[in-house]
């Protein structure tokens, strides 16, 4: 699995960075974590509202910081 | 670096249907006008169409989702609402913009605007109004 955070580095995205490094520990998942702040890059994923959560390369969320459990959801389909 | 950041509220977002008579354009000049006014912010209905997961997640953190149509077809509306949302809804027929019969002057546009953002400017707009710049 691939876990990508797109935003280009407020602390909002480094919120969701955390939130969802500790979902993935949480659930013991082999994840690839990743970030991707290129703003160009961001917006091909069609994300005009940062943070954003792609999982596997398909945006789950935009312009939403996810807690833990929210994340643990998403991942854990 | 977080320059460029775009993590500020989605506030209301714009989707004009852009068709390709004259008031499917003045559906789009005045969403533009909008933007530019910081009314709302434009965004983009072929991606919601689309279904682009980016745009629908974005869509989705909206406060307020505005389709502004052309004509009594709706494209607009119902494109936003086959994607599962509900947009406040402007027909441009209602307000008197005839197909085929509709000129695009700077005048028009700033009718049509002020039609739309007149009156309801604080129920619609309350997020995002910056009120019009009068360009």
């Amino acid at each position: 699995m691939k876990i990508e955070i797109l935003g280009v580095g407020c602390p909002k995205c480094k919120q969701l960075t955390v939130n969802v490094e500790a979902a993935v520990k949480e659930l013991n998942l082999q994840a690839e974590i990743g970030k991707v702040t290129d703003i160009d890059k961001i917006t091909e994923y069609g994300v005009m509202m940062t943070p954003a959560l792609a999982v596997d390369g398909i945006v789950v969320s935009a312009g939403k910081v996810l807690n833990k459990d929210e994340i643990k959801k998403i991942i854990a389909k | 670096m977080a320059g460029n950041c775009m993590c500020n509220e989605a506030g209301v977002l714009i989707f004009p249907c852009s068709g390709g008579s004259d008031v499917g354009e003045l559906s789009d000049r005045v969403a533009r006008k909008m933007a530019k006014c910081g009314q709302a912010k434009m965004f983009c209905l072929a991606g919601v169409g689309a279904h682009i997961p980016g745009m629908i997640e974005s869509t989705k953190a909206a406060n307020k989702i505005i389709a502004i149509d052309g004509c009594q077809v709706l494209c607009s509306k119902k494109i936003l609402e086959h994607a599962g949302f509900n947009p406040v809804s402007f027909n441009l027929k209602e307000m008197g913009f005839e197909k085929g019969k509709t000129q695009l002057t700077e005048e028009i546009i700033e009718k049509a605007a002020n039609k739309i953002s007149g009156g309801k400017s604080e129920e619609t707009f309350s997020r995002n109004s910056g009120g019009c710049c009068g360009n």
